[in-house]
């Protein structure tokens, strides 16, 4: 929210926490934040079996659901649509 | 007889001062700072409150629960430990970096533009991976453009000479030649998938390579209304080594964080980042105090979020190669707890 939309930090805090449903404290709880992540599907530490498994989205999954669940602009998820439903024609 | 206090010195030295000493340090520190740049001093109660972050012998400090913020990154890595990718990779998954900056290690626009292809390759890669959001760095680096590096006469060379006017007509060629660049880069960058593009060290040749940043800035919003911008300046103060450039009427030289800040914005920054210097031969509580005294307008002001350069010789972290954590967090906390920023 800072970096594309050039919010203040409170400003960001406060629209991270309504989107996901949380306070801002919990924010800043990684105990909290590690089942919001989950629920989500926004990613997160990378430990197989442990806390991730493969059916949480990483990488650009994630991304893909961290732009839907906060409505901001993610340049690699646009990018990604497009290319993965471009198609060229073949040149016989 | 008062207890001793381990605590550091600008360049990294591990000194003992008494809690009365580093008293008078944070004091003396912010008005030097004041006298600097014409701001207020800091207050009573949060020099009380810098010392009792300074007059702790504890190996580490934090900012209280619920008062983190965001830590950004210029060029992510050594590029010594695997590929650029697993760089990315390791700051994100291991040191809790909230955003990520892919880099060439000739970490400027004139030498990235010439490899921009590759590193285009490895941005769609990278964007696979990780998850924070990831972005493409590199200095403006005006001096590049000069002999024998670049076309353009060396300024440094012709200001000794007395050659203003010719010095002058160099920097403003220079000028244009960077922010051409910049601009390329970031349209190729934007292309391959970055959140944001990264102007470090804005202004390190003075006010011509600033006003250069600011141009770039200016086309790069237009050209991309999302894209996040992030600027980093290379010091305290922008150095009129050509002293009459101007950016929307403003002159540049002379310019301190606040009005630095304010022609970032204006030019179309998401992110401003003030690099405070650090004098080595005083202690951090000295140069911690003087930075956010120097900061703290910048700051008040702000637009957009401010995330405080904090590293080598900058932010009041030591100016050694590897900076001490205990010196590093202290000059970290201090400066979220005073200057209540978006970031670091």
């Amino acid at each position: 929210m800072q970096i594309t939309r050039g919010m203040r930090l409170a400003e960001a805090k406060d629209y991270v926490a309504a989107r996901l449903g949380v306070s801002t404290l919990d924010l800043s709880d990684p105990t909290v934040m590690l089942d919001v992540r989950k629920e989500f599907g926004l990613g997160g530490i990378l430990e197989s079996g442990e806390i991730t498994d493969v059916g949480d989205p990483l990488g650009i999954e994630a991304k893909f659901n961290i732009a839907a669940v906060l409505d901001v602009p993610v340049n690699c998820v646009s990018r990604f649509r497009d290319m993965a439903s471009r198609r060229r024609p073949v040149q016989i | 007889m008062e207890a001793k206090i381990r605590t550091r010195m600008g360049d990294g030295a591990l000194v003992e001062m008494t809690p009365s000493e580093i008293r008078a340090d944070l004091e003396a520190g912010t008005q030097a700072g004041a006298k600097r740049c014409k701001a207020p001093e800091l207050s009573g109660a949060e020099l009380d409150h810098l010392a009792e972050i300074f007059c702790s012998n504890s190996r580490f400090t934090g900012v209280d629960i619920g008062d983190e913020v965001v830590l950004s990154f210029d060029g992510c890595g050594s590029q010594d430990l695997g590929t650029r990718i697993h760089d990315l990779q390791y700051y994100e998954q291991y040191l809790c970096a909230d955003s990520l900056e892919l880099y060439h290690h000739d970490y400027s626009y004139k030498p990235a533009k010439a490899v921009t292809a590759f590193e285009q390759v490895v941005m769609r890669q990278a964007q696979f991976v990780t998850t924070a959001p990831l972005g493409y760095g590199a200095m403006p680096d005006l001096g590049l453009y000069t002999v024998p590096d670049g076309p353009v006469p060396n300024w440094s060379e012709l200001l000794p000479l007395g050659k203003i006017a010719e010095s002058r007509a160099a920097q403003e060629e220079a000028v244009e030649l960077a922010a051409a660049d910049i601009v390329f880069v970031a349209d190729e960058m934007v292309e391959a998938g970055i959140e944001f593009i990264d102007l470090d060290t804005a202004g390190a040749a003075g006010d011509a390579d600033f006003l250069a940043s600011l141009l770039a800035i200016e086309r790069i919003r237009a050209r991309h209304p999302d894209l996040g911008i992030q600027i980093g300046m290379a010091g305290e103060f922008v150095l009129g080594m050509h002293g009459e450039l101007e950016y929307d009427g403003v002159r540049l030289a002379g310019l301190w964080p606040l009005d630095q800040m304010r022609l970032a914005a204006r030019a179309g920054a998401t992110i401003f980042g003030p690099a405070i210097n650090v004098n080595t031969g005083r202690s951090i509580a000295w140069n911690v105090a003087r930075t956010l005294t120097i900061a703290k307008p910048c700051c008040e002001a702000a637009t957009i979020p401010v995330h405080l350069n904090g590293g080598m010789g900058v932010g009041g972290v030591p100016m050694h190669v590897t900076p001490a954590g205990d010196a590093t967090c202290r000059a970290s906390r201090a400066a979220v707890d005073i200057l209540r920023l978006d970031g670091l």
